[in-house]
C-alpha cells in the first residue's frame, strides 16, 4: 500500500456524494391502519384508539386512500409502481413505539426504482437527474416529549402522530452537492405539492428529511470513500443545505487528520443543531440494530392492478416540468420566469394561464405581459399581504381585460397600475375603475388641441427641441399629463413632434 | 337436575319461549362455578354480577316479545387471551394482571348480539403457550377426570369449565393445538375452524397467522350452533375470510355416505399410545360402519410440523409481545433507566415459557439466522399445506388421534418442554395450513382418562366435520359421558 500525502489535498480535490431519504406524510383524513383522525395540533393523546395505541389483540386494517396517494407520488416520481406489495413489521423498542414494532415495508415496496430532475436556480449547469431507490408506505411513531428543566422530571407521550401515513422516499447517493441537495428537496416538494398528496409542511413535521454523506477522494488512481455519516432532524431546506455544506467540510478535516475511510469507521448518526449550525453525534451504528423485518401476519399483501394505476395516471395532472416546458413554448416566457409562476403553485399557473389566453389576440396568448403583471403586480400584492392567490380580490378575467385594453392603447402601463390599484381596493372590474379614475380615450382631435396649447405656452422648449434636442419633448409630455392623465405617452410625443414639423 | 343438561339448542329454545329464565342458566352456571372452582382454578376472573344483569335483560326482551339469538340464556365462559370490555383479561399472564380492556373482542360482541351470556374468563397457558394450562400466573387447572391430571391446554380452563359442567359452552383459541388437545384430554368436543373464519380482534396474539377461536362444548351439534355465531367476515381482522358461512347445525344432519375418510400412517407410528390407538381405529370402524369410506393418505412433511411450528410460532410471538414494555398498560418495574425498565418488566412479569419462546423467536429471526429458521420454516409450512391440498383432492376428512396420550400428570413435563411440545404433534400441522380440525371423544384409557379422535378437513368444509362427528356421536355415547 501507498502512503498518500493528505496534506496535498485540497478540499476542492474531494467529491461530495449525497444520498437523501425523505418522509412525506401523506394528507389522508385518518391514519394508516386506524380509524383515528390525522389532525395537526390537539391535545396530547386525544387522537388515539385502542389499534393504534397497540392495545393487546387489536389489529391493524389498511387505510385505502394512503396507498392510492403513494401510487399516484410514485407516478409523479417516475417510480416503477409494485403490482404485489407486502407490510413487514420492523422490531424495536421504544416507548412512542406503542407495539413494539413498527409496520413498514421491507423487500416489495408499493414504489419501486424512479427519478426526480433537479435544477439549481440560477445556475448554467442543466437538470441533473437524481435516481430514487425507492419509495415504502410505513406508520408514523408517536412524540416522546422529554422534560427540559434539568429537573429529571419524567418523560411523557404523545401517540396523537402514532399511525399516520409516511411515505419514506430513498434516493440514490447521486447528489453532488449541498445546492443540488436543496434544488431536489424544493423539486419534490412542489411534486408533492402539485399531485396534493402531502401538505408538505415541515415545521408540523409533514415533509422530514436525513442525509448520508460522504466524501470521495481521488488519491494515486483510486478513489478513497470517507466513513458515512447519516445527519437526522433537517426540518428545512436550509437547514439540510447548510448541513451538508457543513458535514463535506467536517468530514474532509477529519480525514486529513485521522486518514479514516470507511472501511476504517462504522456510519454513524449525527443530529444537526439549526442554533449552532453544526452536526452532533448521535451515536455509533456500531452494533447496527437488528430490526429482525418480516412479513406482519396481521396484513394481507396488496395486489395493486393495471386499473387502480391507470386511474392514478389520469388524477395526476400537469406536473411542475412539464408545465415550465409548456410556459416556454407555448407562452414563450424564458426559464427564470416560467419557473416563477410554476414555483408558486399550480393555483397560480391557473391564474397565469387564464390572465395570459384571456389578454391575447387572435388565439395567441400574450405571455410576456401576463408574465410581468402576475410575476410583479400579483406576487408582490400576495407577498405584502401574506395571502394566496387563491384570495387574491381580482379575477383573472379581469386582470386580462386590464391587459387588453393596455394593448389597445385605451391606458398606459402607468395608469394601468392606478386601475389595478382601484380595483384591488374597491374590488371592481377594469371598465368600473377606469369609470371611476375618469379615464377616457383622448381622441386625435383633443390630442391635436392639447398639442397645440403646449407649444404655444412653451416656446422655449419648442425652440430646444428644434434645435436637435429631441429629449426636452418628455417635459412637454410631462405638463400634458398635468393637464389630461388620460392621454397616452406614447402618441402624445408623436402628435407633438408631428406639429413641431420634426 | 341441573337445567344446563340439555344441548345448546334446546337451552336456547327453553328460554325463548320462556319456559326457563335466563337467570336461572346463569344462576345455575355460577353454582357450579362456586361449587367447583376451588378444586379445578377453571376461570381467572368471574363476573356474577355482569353476568345476571345480561341474564336479566335477554329474560326483559323476550317477555316483551322481542327477537332473541340463538344462544338466548346460554352461560359461556371465555377463555381469558379474548379481551372483554370493562372485565379485566389476564392471557394468565401477571403482565396483564390489572389490564381492562376498553373494548370487546368481535366473537364477544357476536355472543352477546346472540344471546349468550359470559359467566367469566377460563385459564390459560401465560399467552397461550402451553399445553398443559401449567404455565399460568393464575395457578393450574385441573382435569375434572383427574386432580392429578392437566387439563391440556392452552385453552384448558374452557375445556374443564364444559368438562366439569360449569358452563355447557366455552371459547377457546387455537395455535398449535389449543382447543382441541384440552377438549381430547377434558372428553368434549372443539374445533378450531379454518383460519380466517372466525375474527381474531380482540385475541391477544400468540402468533398471529397460526391464531384461530374457536367454541368447546359438550357435541358437535353444540359446536355446530356456537360455530354459526361465531364466523363471518369482520371489517376490524384483515385476515378474516369474506367466504360465505354455511349453516353447519344443517350440516350434522347429512349421513355418511359416499364421505371419503383419509388415514394418514404417520398418525399411527411409534410414539402412539395403545389404547389411544386402540380406541381412533375403532372411532374408525364406526365410520365406515356408518357409510364412510377409509383412503390411505400420505402427509410426507407431517414429521416436520411440530419443528415448524416451534420456528413460526416462537418469530411471530417475539414481535406480538414486544407491546408488552412497562410503558402503556402493563405491570412497570422500576428501573434508572430506560433500557433497566424495559428488561425489569419483561422479566418480572412473564413466566419462563413465554420468555423461552420470546428469546427463541427473536433468535430465529436475527439477521444471520433468519434465513435457515423463520425463512426455511416458512417453505417448510409451504410443502405441508401442499400435503393437504393433494390429499384433500381424493379425500374429504383426514382421521386420526388429537393428542398421542391421555391427559398426563401435573409437572410430569416440567423439567422437559420438548416432552411437552410433542403434545401438538398431531394438531400443529392443521394451523400451520390454516385447514379446519375438530376432536371428539372417542374412548378412555384403562385409567379412566379420555381418548379424543381428530378430524380434519380442507379449507372452509367445516360441515363436513361437523357432519362426521355429530354422526358418531348420534351412533355412540362417548361425548355423554361426565366426570364423577
Amino acid at each position: 500500500m501507498t502512503t498518500i500525502d493528505r496534506d496535498a489535498f485540497k478540499f476542492s480535490d474531494a467529491k461530495l456524494i449525497v444520498g437523501l431519504e425523505v418522509h412525506v406524510q401523506l394528507k389522508t383524513d385518518t391514519k394508516l391502519f386506524c380509524g383515528c383522525s390525522t389532525q395537526f395540533g390537539s391535545a396530547p393523546n386525544t387522537q388515539t384508539c385502542p389499534v393504534c395505541t397497540g392495545m393487546p389483540g387489536t389489529l391493524p386494517v389498511l387505510n385505502e386512500k394512503a396507498l392510492e396517494l403513494a401510487i399516484k407520488t410514485g407516478l409523479a416520481l417516475n417510480c416503477e409502481i409494485a403490482r404485489y406489495t407486502k407490510w413487514d413489521r420492523k422490531n424495536y423498542f421504544y416507548p412512542d413505539l406503542p407495539k413494539g414494532y413498527q409496520i413498514s415495508q421491507f423487500d416489495q415496496p408499493v414504489c419501486g426504482e424512479g427519478f426526480v430532475e433537479a435544477k439549481i436556480p440560477k445556475s448554467e449547469e442543466p437538470a441533473r437527474k437524481v435516481r430514487l431507490e425507492r419509495a415504502h408506505l410505513e406508520e408514523d411513531a408517536g412524540k416522546s416529549v422529554h422534560d427540559e428543566s434539568g429537573k429529571g422530571g419524567a418523560s411523557r407521550i404523545d401517540l396523537n402522530r402514532t399511525g399516520t401515513p409516511l411515505l419514506e422516499i430513498v434516493t440514490k447517493p447521486d447528489i453532488r452537492s449541498a445546492e443540488e441537495a436543496k434544488a431536489f428537496l424544493s423539486e419534490l416538494k412542489l411534486i408533492l405539492e402539485y399531485i396534493a398528496v402531502s401538505d408538505c409542511n415541515m415545521q408540523e413535521g409533514s415533509l422530514r428529511c436525513d442525509a448520508n454523506v460522504n466524501l470521495h477522494i481521488e488519491a494515486d488512481g483510486e478513489s478513497i470513500a470517507t466513513p458515512i455519516v447519516e445527519i437526522k432532524n433537517l426540518n428545512s431546506f436550509r437547514a439540510a443545505e447548510r448541513a451538508i455544506t457543513f458535514e463535506s467540510k467536517r468530514q474532509f478535516k477529519e480525514w486529513k487528520k485521522s486518514g479514516k475511510t470507511i472501511n476504517d469507521a462504522p456510519k454513524q448518526t449525527h443530529g444537526w443543531d439549526d442554533n449552532a449550525q453544526k452536526t452532533i453525534v448521535q451515536r455509533e451504528k456500531e452494533d447496527s440494530a437488528d430490526y429482525r423485518y418480516f412479513p406482519d401476519p396481521d396484513l394481507i399483501a396488496v395486489v395493486i392492478s393495471e386499473e387502480q394505476i391507470k386511474q392514478s395516471e389520469n388524477s395526476l395532472g400537469d406536473l411542475p416540468a412539464a408545465i415550465r416546458t409548456k410556459l416556454r413554448e407555448d407562452y414563450g416566457l424564458n426559464e427564470y420566469d416560467s419557473d416563477v409562476i410554476v414555483s408558486a403553485g399550480r393555483p397560480m399557473v391557473d391564474y397565469f394561464r387564464a390572465v395570459a389566453d384571456g389578454a391575447g389576440k387572435d388565439g395567441k396568448p400574450n405571455g410576456k405581459m401576463a408574465s410581468n403583471w402576475v410575476g410583479q403586480e400579483v406576487m408582490r400584492y400576495l407577498n405584502e399581504h401574506t395571502t394566496t392567490i387563491e384570495e387574491y380580490p381580482v379575477s383573472a378575467d379581469s386582470l386580462a381585460d386590464l391587459l387588453s385594453r393596455i394593448s389597445a392603447g385605451e391606458v398606459d402601463q402607468t395608469r394601468a397600475k392606478e386601475v389595478l390599484a382601484e380595483m384591488l381596493s374597491s374590488g371592481c372590474d377594469a371598465k368600473a375603475a377606469f369609470d371611476k379614475l375618469g379615464i377616457v380615450k383622448v381622441d386625435s382631435a383633443d390630442l391635436d388641441a392639447l398639442c397645440q396649447q403646449l407649444i404655444e405656452e412653451n416656446p422655449a422648449i419648442v425652440e430646444e427641441i428644434r434645435g436637435g434636442k429631441v429629449k426636452a419633448v418628455g417635459s412637454l409630455i410631462g405638463k400634458a399629463r398635468q393637464i389630461n392623465p388620460n392621454v397616452n405617452p406614447g402618441t402624445l410625443r408623436e402628435s407633438l413632434l408631428r406639429i413641431i414639423g420634426l | 337436575m341441573s337445567v344446563l343438561q340439555s344441548s345448546i339448542a334446546q337451552i336456547a329454545s327453553q328460554v325463548s319461549a320462556g319456559e326457563l329464565t335466563a337467570r336461572a342458566c346463569v344462576e345455575e352456571s355460577i353454582a357450579q362455578l362456586r361449587q367447583q372452582n376451588e378444586s379445578l382454578n377453571v376461570m381467572i376472573s368471574d363476573c356474577e354480577e355482569q353476568a345476571l344483569a345480561e341474564a336479566d335483560s335477554v329474560d326483559e326482551k323476550i317477555s316483551a316479545g322481542k327477537a332473541v339469538g340463538p344462544l338466548a340464556g346460554v352461560p359461556v365462559a371465555i377463555k381469558d387471551g379474548i379481551c372483554t370490555r370493562g372485565l379485566r383479561t389476564t392471557a394468565g399472564s401477571k403482565m396483564l394482571e390489572g389490564f381492562v380492556p376498553p373494548y370487546d373482542a368481535t366473537i364477544v360482541e357476536r355472543l352477546r348480539d346472540a344471546g349468550a351470556i359470559c359467566i367469566g374468563k377460563t385459564n390459560l397457558d401465560e399467552f397461550a403457550m402451553g399445553s398443559s394450562t401449567e404455565h399460568s400466573h393464575f395457578g393450574v387447572t385441573k382435569n375434572p377426570w383427574s386432580g392429578e391430571c392437566v387439563a391440556g391446554g392452552s385453552s384448558g380452563g374452557s375445556a374443564a369449565a364444559v368438562a366439569s359442567g360449569i358452563a355447557p359452552a366455552s371459547i377457546g383459541s387455537d395455535t398449535g393445538g389449543s382447543i382441541r388437545q384440552p377438549a381430547s384430554f377434558c372428553g368434549i368436543t372443539g374445533i378450531k375452524p379454518t383460519y380466517g373464519r372466525v375474527s381474531r380482534y380482540g385475541l391477544i396474539a400468540f402468533a398471529s397467522s397460526l391464531d384461530q377461536i374457536g367454541p368447546m362444548a359438550r357435541s358437535a351439534r353444540d359446536c355446530a350452533v356456537l360455530t354459526n355465531v361465531l364466523c363471518g367476515h369482520d371489517p376490524k381482522d384483515s385476515t378474516s375470510a369474506r367466504n360465505e358461512v354455511p349453516d353447519f347445525v344443517a350440516a350434522c344432519d347429512q349421513d355418511l355416505k359416499g364421505l371419503r375418510v383419509g388415514i394418514c400412517k404417520q398418525h399411527f407410528e411409534e410414539g402412539l399410545d395403545g389404547s389411544v390407538k386402540t380406541s381412533v381405529i375403532d372411532a374408525i370402524k364406526q365410520l365406515e360402519e356408518l357409510g364412510a369410506e377409509t383412503v390411505e393418505i400420505d402427509l410426507p412433511h407431517n414429521s416436520h410440523a411440530v419443528a415448524t411450528y416451534y420456528v413460526v410460532a416462537p418469530c411471530e410471538a417475539s414481535s406480538n409481545l414486544s407491546r408488552f414494555d412497562g410503558v402503556r398498560y402493563t405491570s412497570r418495574e422500576k428501573a434508572d433507566d430506560l433500557i433497566g425498565m424495559y428488561s425489569q418488566t419483561r422479566k418480572v412479569n412473564f413466566g419462563d415459557e413465554v420468555m423461552r419462546r420470546i428469546l427463541l423467536g427473536t433468535y430465529s429471526l436475527s439477521s444471520g439466522y433468519d434465513h435457515e429458521l423463520y425463512k426455511k420454516a416458512s417453505q417448510v409450512r409451504r410443502l405441508i399445506k401442499n400435503d393437504y391440498d393433494a390429499a384433500f383432492k381424493s379425500v374429504d376428512l383426514i382421521a386420526g388421534p388429537t393428542v398421542p396420550t391421555t391427559a398426563f400428570k401435573i409437572g410430569e413435563h416440567a423439567q422437559d418442554p420438548l416432552a411437552m411440545y410433542l403434545a401438538d404433534i398431531y394438531t400443529a400441522s392443521a394451523n400451520l395450513a390454516g385447514v379446519p380440525g375438530i376432536s371428539l371423544p372417542c374412548g378412555f384409557s384403562p385409567e379412566g382418562m379420555p381418548i379424543g379422535l381428530q378430524l380434519q378437513a380442507n379449507m372452509f368444509c367445516e360441515s363436513e366435520l361437523f357432519r362426521a362427528a355429530h354422526q358418531l356421536q348420534t351412533h355412540s355415547d362417548w361425548h355423554t359421558k361426565r366426570p364423577a
